[in-house]
């Protein structure tokens, strides 16, 4: 054993590299659960109590996991599934049906999805060929709900309910799914638990009256006040190898570069910055996933410049950075629309509103630029059309001629005095045309 | 079926049936068939007295009601401690119902034969004949006196004077057709079955008895091979039609004539064994022994290879039986009136036509036989899933079987390896749990299962006045047999559905101890169903077990709801969630509300929906006159209510503290009044107490506190911790956005105004300026939570923006920071 482990201790380098990002990459892009949900763990207990019970005991529940994105609301349930499929009898008991409110629009899909997760296809195979899928819906109910055993809620195996994106569900035609479901969950037939996954806040409100009495009202919400130490002490646990990799000279070099890392004032700037914006570990993790791509054999570490690259490109505007691609000329319609912005207070224009101001630029001060025909001023107005830097107004009709269609500019003239700044040889006379006050 | 009623007196009575010679006479004393829903088994009946009414114009008959065994519900069947007789009737002596019949109901005279209760049944296939021992009162089975059963004279020969719509021209035709020749009796046969009229097939099919068609058919043909057998067999010097057309074909084609002899033998071995008494009569179902369907069986393959020997004749042409053979079967399950056009479904059959040509080959070999019986049943099955709406039951399919099925030697050649297992005999379902249930272990569990909405109380508490009403509506509407509607509305958990339950269980006992008349009740969900017509569907498969498309079953429903029926019993129809029966033509609705006023319905609607003013909002006029004034509304539960339900369900189980359990319904009855929700807080309250009774001070009772939370868990909205937990640069776009509308004096401002703001706001509290994407994105975070109501995203930084929660709030909840 222990002659194995000197061994291995000299690993090549490259070797450990491609271990390190296999690692981290399954970490960042949720492929692997953490052992435990940091700072849920009030929540995580909740939650599996009441999955116990409604797997061991046969009792009926309905719950409602609320939280923003990337708060770890499907991480959370993952990791009660997880722990509570290690016990025998739960695991013995109980059936998964798993739903997501983008997949199954609506109630006959939803319905079709949950025939087959609970393997009950061959009679509703039957029943699809024969007759009209109406009759399809009672089938799986009474299936689903007063099986053999109608009444008799310690006989029939309990299924759990799992409606990601829930406020989806509550869209759906009377929301018959939704109240057949809590139906079950309130009445002593198979046992049910159903656990609805949202990110809105206000999702009672969308029920109807009837389906929400018969919601239980239980609501986990994840709304973690972690202040930035925590975000920065996760930071590091991310990064970080665990005790357990082969090589342990390099996992312990790793790991105190990332300390270091850490501890960089630049860093922790930037880090901070990510912090204030959002709280979302999806975000973050976007952020390390691009730090974690720079790390090669030549480059065995993540340095604090990585971090402020990757961190740069997280930031940056994409609307300016669209800009640097334009032409001069739509360059210059761009600029001459933030002056009829600025003079019109925002009403709409028109291609012959921003083409007259193109050309009085061109008379007054321009010496680097030429006049251009209507038709290239038409196609460079089109193109930016395309790329929906502008928009018509909404209820302009495409009777209007193109050339008086009404356009509204979707920039700030922060957006475009920027991507100014970085235009490369940008005329120094559009510039100044830019920034003074008037056309 | 019958079609006049003849002469009257007060002492007798003639009726005539189509197709027989001679008129029946009814007397008085004399056991009758009433025409009853199923056609199969007719109602038995004995006549008192004959009388005119008012007019003089309708006959009608008193009687004394017998009840077949298929009458009696399956659950009192089992109080007769043996297997009934399928000929045994038994005396009716129940609850008064309608001994009066019209006349034109009553179908044939029948034999009844009373037995004592010792003696075994006759072992005799006759169907006229039914045979009493005891008598029924709808509870219990008791021994009947002969007296009262026998009849003062029996008929001459009632079996001779069989009405059967099909054969009975037919068998004069066959009678007649003696003299010609045994080909052209079979063209007769095929153009009777194929010109049979879709008005017969109708009606047969609607009674879900195709099996009956083809047992008849086979009948038929049946006797058709009786003269022909016994020409073949019984009188060889004689020379026959049949022999000398079959002599020329025996030359030209020499394979399909000998399948044909070959096939006649069986069915001349079947016919000795059976009493030449029955050889005329129609067979009236699939019950038969196990003689008749080795012979059913027989005269159906005998059948196919006749015919096979006449299309060979006919149309000589080598590859047609099999087609022939197929269409014919085809023609049998399907009714259709052409044999050759439907060349469309003929690949479906291919592989079955090779066994059942196979089988056309072989000889009296067992083993071989059955694989050509499984390919029969294989063709059946497929049939059976084929479009007509009369195959699909289950029931039939199964008969089918029953049909087919001889008595098989060696049963461990039950399965033929080709034969696959149809899928409609596996009803999958959801397995049952491998591991019980755990039993509650201490108080807290005890309450909660107590607790939980889907226990059933022992007793409904503060509902009892709305119980009184609702109690004494049905009762009386079922004493006196008529019909009515009531509708009941209130908010969701006042306890509606579960105090008609209530009720139907009440007066189910009542009805079990034959304090009222036994009745039907039928309950159906709005929510349940993904189209208001499916509730025809419901009741009907409720009501009957049949199985229809939505525009058939209301035409099933209508009928059985306007005709007069003898011995109909009264149904509670419940409808919850009333208004999602609602269409454009509000038909179902319509339906619903005027059978109970049609005078034969005997039809009870109870309706259940949350808003008081329904029938006004949403009803044509018509449809709420119908549903008429009787109303009920369900009052939100006071406090006291609730406090009472509570402790009615707690039922002395000690986990709650007085005060805790006041607050809670306190808190309920100030908010909706929804019993539901009352028992969820305290559901969740014993969950609390459990988790936090590390402390030893605690009591082990649900407090205070603990009800607190659970109230604080369920009521609070959750914006104000949503924004103290936001992040930085969110709190800042919130705290822009209310300054921006501060400044516009508006409640709706764009995204680019409030980035305005925002930038301004950053610089002021000392952060870096975002860009705007940044800001959108924080936007739209906020957006997704539902703390702003945003336009789409497409509209970039034109999208406006408003917030969803109160100004205050926002500034409370940053404040508090």
């Amino acid at each position: 054993m222990s002659k194995r482990k000197v061994k291995d201790v000299h690993r090549p380098i490259g070797e450990c590299i491609t271990q390190v990002q296999q690692i981290l990459r399954e970490r960042f892009c949720h492929q692997q659960l953490p052992d435990r949900p940091e700072g849920l763990e009030a929540q995580y207990k909740h939650l599996l109590e009441l999955l116990r019970r409604s797997a061991i005991q046969g009792e009926s529940n309905s719950v409602l996991i609320v939280g923003p994105r990337g708060a770890g609301k499907t991480m959370l349930l993952q990791c009660v599934l997880r722990d509570l499929l290690q016990e025998k009898e739960a695991q013995k008991n109980l059936l998964q049906v798993h739903l997501n409110g983008l997949l199954q629009t609506d109630d006959r899909i939803a319905l079709k999805e949950i025939t087959r997760q609970l393997n009950l296809e061959n009679v509703v195979g039957d029943k699809v060929f024969v007759s009209v899928q109406t009759e399809y819906y009672e089938q799986i109910l009474e299936n689903k709900t007063a099986e053999k055993s109608p009444g008799d809620r310690s006989s029939s195996r309990p299924v759990l309910f799992v409606l990601d994106e829930f406020d989806l569900f509550a869209h759906h035609k009377n929301q018959t799914l939704l109240y057949n479901l809590f139906d079950v969950s309130q009445s002593a037939q198979t046992p049910v638990a159903v656990v609805g996954v949202t990110c809105r806040l206000d999702v009672l409100e969308l029920l109807e009256k009837r389906v929400k009495s018969r919601f239980s009202h239980r609501q986990i919400h994840l709304l973690s006040s972690f202040g930035f130490s925590e975000y920065l002490q996760t930071v590091r646990t991310q990064l970080s190898l665990p005790d357990d990799f082969t090589d342990r000279g390099f996992a312990q070099d790793w790991n105190s570069s990332i300390q270091t890392l850490c501890e960089d004032k630049s860093v922790e700037e930037a880090l901070q910055r990510h912090f204030n914006s959002s709280k979302d570990f999806r975000s973050l993790h976007m952020l390390l996933m691009l730090c974690l791509s720079r790390v090669s054999v030549s480059k065995p570490s993540i340095k604090p410049a990585d971090l402020l690259d990757a961190s740069r490109l997280c930031l940056c505007d994409a609307k300016a950075n669209m800009l640097h691609g334009l032409s001069i000329l739509e360059l210059c319609l761009i600029i001459a629309m933030k002056h009829l912005n600025d003079v019109y207070e925002g009403e709409p224009f028109n291609l012959q509103m921003v083409h007259n101001e193109f050309k009085k630029f061109l008379q007054r001060k321009s010496n680097s630029m030429y006049n251009f025909e209507q038709p290239v001023v038409m196609k460079a107005f089109e193109h930016l059309q395309q790329l929906e830097l502008i928009r018509p107004v909404d209820g302009s009709s495409a009777k209007t001629q193109r050339e008086f269609q009404l356009m509204r500019l979707m920039l700030d003239h922060s957006q475009i005095m920027e991507a100014l700044q970085k235009y490369p040889q940008c005329p120094t006379d559009v510039k100044q045309w830019a920034m003074s006050a008037f056309g | 079926m019958i079609d006049s009623v003849c002469s009257l007196c007060v002492s007798s009575l003639v009726i005539s049936v189509e197709g027989l010679p001679r008129p029946t006479i009814i007397i008085p004393e004399q056991h009758i068939l009433i025409e009853g829903d199923d056609e199969d088994n007719p109602y038995v009946a004995k006549v008192i007295r004959l009388f005119g009414d008012e007019s003089g114009e309708q006959m009608k008959a008193v009687v004394q009601w017998f009840v077949r065994v298929s009458e009696v519900p399956l659950s009192k069947l089992k109080l007769l401690g043996r297997e009934p007789h399928p000929q045994e009737i038994f005396h009716y002596q129940g609850r008064i119902c309608d001994d009066e019949v019209n006349v034109e109901s009553i179908l044939r005279p029948v034999q009844v034969k009373h037995l004592d209760s010792a003696t075994p049944f006759p072992n005799s296939d006759d169907k006229d004949t039914m045979y009493v021992k005891l008598s029924w009162d709808s509870k219990a089975f008791r021994v009947v006196d002969s007296a009262l059963v026998e009849s003062a004279c029996e008929p001459a020969s009632p079996s001779s004077q069989l009405p059967h719509a099909v054969s009975g021209v037919e068998t004069e035709s066959l009678h007649s057709a003696t003299k010609l020749s045994a080909s052209k009796c079979l063209s007769t046969k095929r153009r009777n079955l194929a010109t049979r009229t879709p008005g017969v097939c109708k009606k047969l099919e609607l009674h879900s008895k195709w099996e009956d068609v083809v047992s008849q058919l086979l009948d038929k043909e049946l006797d058709s091979k009786v003269m022909l057998a016994h020409r073949l067999s019984s009188s060889p010097p004689q020379p026959h039609p049949v022999t000398h057309r079959l002599t020329p074909i025996n030359k030209a084609h020499r394979s399909p004539v000998t399948q044909g002899t070959i096939r006649l033998k069986p069915s001349t071995i079947a016919l000795n064994r059976l009493p030449p008494s029955k050889m005329n009569r129609p067979l009236l179902s699939a019950r038969e022994n196990s003689t008749r369907s080795v012979l059913t069986l027989t005269s159906f393959k005998t059948l196919v290879a006749v015919y096979t020997i006449h299309l060979t004749k006919a149309q000589s042409h080598p590859t047609c039986p099999h087609n022939f053979a197929v269409c014919l079967i085809r023609n049998l399950l399907d009714n259709q009136q052409d044999l050759n056009s439907d060349g469309e479904d003929e690949d479906e059959f291919v592989p079955s036509q090779k066994e059942l040509n196979g089988c056309s080959e072989e000889d009296e070999d067992d083993g071989e036989e059955e694989a050509g019986l499984d390919s029969e049943e294989e063709i059946l099955v497929k049939k059976g899933r084929g479009t007509t709406a009369v195959f699909r039951t289950p029931r039939s399919k199964q008969k089918t079987h029953s049909l087919t099925r001889t008595p098989r030697k060696n049963p461990n050649k039950k399965i033929m390896p080709g034969t696959p297992r149809t899928p409609h005999q596996a009803t999958p379902s959801i397995p049952c749990r491998s591991l019980p249930t755990r039993q509650p272990a201490n108080i807290l569990e005890e309450a909660r299962a107590r607790l939980h909405v889907s226990s059933v109380p022992e007793s409904l508490p503060c509902r009892e006045q709305e119980f009184q009403d609702i109690y004494s509506f049905v009762e009386s509407k079922i004493i006196d047999g008529t019909g009515g509607c009531m509708y009941i509305s209130g908010v969701p958990g006042t306890g509606k559905t579960a105090t008609v339950h209530e009720v139907m269980r009440c007066l189910q006992h009542a009805a079990d101890v034959d304090e009222i008349p036994t009745f039907h009740f039928i309950e159906i969900n709005g929510m349940k169903m993904t189209d208001p017509h499916q509730a025809y569907v419901q009741i009907l498969q409720n009501l009957t077990g049949q199985k229809a498309t939505p525009d058939h079953a209301a035409a099933l429903l209508d009928k059985r709801f306007n005709n007069p029926a003898p011995r109909k019993q009264t149904t509670v129809l419940l409808v919850d969630e009333l208004d999602l029966l609602w269409t454009r033509k509000q038909n179902v609705m319509y339906n619903l509300f005027d059978w109970p006023t049609q005078r034969h319905a005997r039809l009870v609607v109870l309706t259940i929906a949350n808003t008081m003013d329904l029938p006004e909002r949403i009803m044509i006029n018509r449809v709420a006159s119908r549903l008429g004034l009787t109303r009920m509304s369900f009052q939100p539960y006071s406090f006291k209510q609730l406090q009472q339900i509570i402790m009615s369900r707690l039922n002395k189980v000690k986990a709650f503290e007085e005060d805790a359990l006041q607050l809670v319904s306190r808190k309920v009855a100030a908010l909706s009044g929804d019993a539901r929700r009352c028992l969820d807080i305290c559901r969740r309250a014993t969950e609390i107490c459990e988790h936090s009774t590390t402390n030893p001070s605690a009591t082990g009772l649900v407090g205070m506190s603990h009800v607190m939370e659970a109230l604080n868990e369920m009521f609070s909205s959750a914006y104000i911790t949503a924004i103290k937990c936001a992040s930085m640069q969110e709190q800042l776009f919130l705290r822009a956005v209310i300054a921006e509308f501060r400044r516009l004096g508006l409640e709706e401002a764009t995204f680019q105004q409030v980035f305005v703001q925002h930038q301004a706001l950053c610089r002021l509290e000392g952060l870096q300026p975002i860009s705007v994407s940044e800001g959108l994105a924080v936007c739209q975070r906020l957006g997704a939570c539902r703390l702003l109501l945003l336009e789409p995203s497409r509209l970039g930084v034109l999208q406006r923006v408003r917030l969803n929660v109160s100004q205050d709030d926002v500034l409370y909840a940053l404040k508090a920071d």
